[in-house]
């Protein structure tokens, strides 16, 4: 039915209903399920995804290593004072975002989306943005399956791998995910969520995945909860008008072909960035006795 | 588009790596269901990324939790070193470098209870999404998205019209299928990739086709 997002778009406008129509109609053609055998399985993977970027606000998590214990706690108690550089409200995003890496880390129940190490990106924003608009949860699902549909396709062109795309796959592409979601949160155009995809791939085009001792905590931690923001902020780009020079596609692709030039020290081995730095294998060497 | 909403939001997992867990406890179990015979020991070859990260991910827990059975979004996965214990299953992992596969690989060598010894090598490409690439020397491209037929039978004229019977006379239909010769003996592989739940009464009518050697079922759930 489609390949790409233009194909995707395509379909939308002829047929004149939203993204998540043509996804849900793809979806229930390939896996032979109902429309409501996949909101059925939509919602269980919402419940987990809300239990996770709320496990660790009020409480820190024991993780190997203790790099991200109890960062989720403490960003969620600044996101309460009336003094924040970037306000409240993405403060509590950036602190639930903190909650679903902090909750993977501690070998919790996480839905990857599309992966474990940027599992709390997509749901910090969905949760937030449903909160504050007071979403129904149907719709809050049907911004999941846009979301979804948008990934279907950047891992079918592309890569959701670290290891073969760096942090830009993972993390970059949960933003793309959450942007185009946002966007329709906010009752935004098709075109619009495509614009905020490509917009959330150009800001992190590059990014590389260097995690300290090669554990999912940092900085992987900390770019949940910056993608998370990137997510936000391409959306409103995109909700402004701002459009995209790039057609969405190619910035799939971009993402993709600098991901292969990306060196392997770059790419989850723990070999480059600040894996490799002087403080980074101290760390290494304390949690490992002599390293991996 | 083929790829399901749910292979993106999902699966369901114990953390912290989709690629490094759960994709790494899904290869091991897949490789276990392959193999189909009791095992005594498993030998994990780390390639790339795997070898790399392994003890910071989990994959060296995961890969035996996978061997034992246990599920990616099962709790217990934390326990597998301990379970194998119980369980006499004994593991060692050593880092490799194999040609032409993804970053995040492994090559399981399984000795089995009575000696025999048998080889898989799976990719873990992203998502918990994984690729068994080779099975005892015959090149594969197995997803396991949907339930798949992993068929042994010596390379005779006839075979393959027996499997489509059998698979007919269950109203199994056939999504893709694969038949490949092993150059080096008389052996073929037939592998099918299916659209519906694979029953034992399948399995059992096609092990009962004349110069079928093996088959497993890996139902996709």
């Amino acid at each position: 039915m489609y390949r790409n997002l233009k194909e995707m778009l395509k379909l939308a406008n002829e047929k004149q209903v939203p993204l998540s129509d043509i996804i849900l109609n793809n979806e229930m053609k390939i896996t032979s399920l109902t429309e409501e055998q996949v909101f059925e399985k939509l919602e269980k993977r919402y419940q987990v995804m809300e239990n996770s970027v709320d496990k660790a606000l009020e409480q820190a998590l024991p993780t190997v290593g203790s790099l991200i214990e109890g960062i989720s706690n403490t960003q969620n108690n600044y996101a309460k004072s009336d003094h924040t550089a970037c306000g409240s409200f993405i403060n509590k995003v950036m602190a639930r975002a903190l909650s679903g890496s902090e909750v993977n880390a501690s070998m919790g129940r996480v839905c990857a989306a599309p992966t474990a190490g940027a599992c709390g990106i997509l749901p910090a924003v969905l949760v937030s943005i449903s909160e504050r608009e007071n979403l129904t949860r149907r719709k809050t699902l049907e911004s999941l399956l846009t979301a979804s549909g948008i990934g279907a396709i950047i891992m079918k062109n592309a890569t959701v791998a670290g290891a073969e795309g760096g942090c830009q796959s993972e993390c970059g592409v949960a933003a793309s995910m959450a942007a185009a979601a946002a966007v329709e949160m906010m009752g935004g155009t098709t075109e619009a969520a495509l614009n905020s995809v490509a917009f959330s791939l150009m800001n992190c085009m590059g990014l590389i995945c260097d995690p300290i001792a090669g554990l999912v905590q940092v900085p992987c931690a900390q770019r949940n909860a910056s993608q998370a923001v990137n997510a936000l902020l391409s959306a409103d780009l995109a909700l402004a008008g701002m459009t995209s020079l790039i057609p969405p596609d190619e910035v799939i692709e971009a993402m993709y072909k600098v991901g292969k030039l990306l060196p392997s020290q770059l790419k989850e081995t723990s070999m480059g960035g600040i894996a490799a730095t002087k403080t980074g294998k101290e760390i290494q060497k304390r949690i490992f006795d002599g390293g991996i | 588009m083929d790829i399901s909403v749910f292979e993106v939001v999902g699966p369901l997992m114990i953390g912290p790596s989709s690629s490094h867990t759960a994709g790494a406890a899904r290869l091991a179990r897949a490789a276990a269901v392959i193999v189909d015979a009791p095992i005594k020991r498993v030998s994990f070859g780390l390639h790339g990324s795997f070898a790399k990260t392994y003890k910071g991910h989990g994959t060296d827990i995961a890969l035996v939790a996978g061997v034992l059975g246990i599920k990616e979004d099962d709790e217990r996965l934390k326990c597998a070193f301990a379970i194998a214990k119980e369980r006499n299953l004994f593991f060692d992992f050593y880092e490799v470098e194999l040609e032409d596969v993804h970053e995040n690989s492994v090559l399981m060598t399984f000795i089995l209870e009575d000696n025999s010894v048998r080889e898989i090598i799976g990719s873990s490409i992203g998502g918990g999404q994984i690729l068994i690439k080779r099975i005892d020397g015959f090149d594969t491209d197995l997803s396991l998205n949907s339930s798949t037929l992993v068929i042994r039978q010596e390379d005779k004229v006839g075979v393959i019209n027996e499997i489509s019977k059998v698979l007919a006379q269950y109203w199994i239909n056939i999504g893709v299928m694969t038949v490949k010769r092993n150059e080096r003996g008389a052996q073929a592989c037939c592998i099918i990739e299916t659209d519906s739940f694979i029953p034992k009464e399948v399995v059992e009518g096609l092990k009962r086709i004349e110069y079928v050697i093996s088959v497993q079922a890996i139902n996709a759930t």
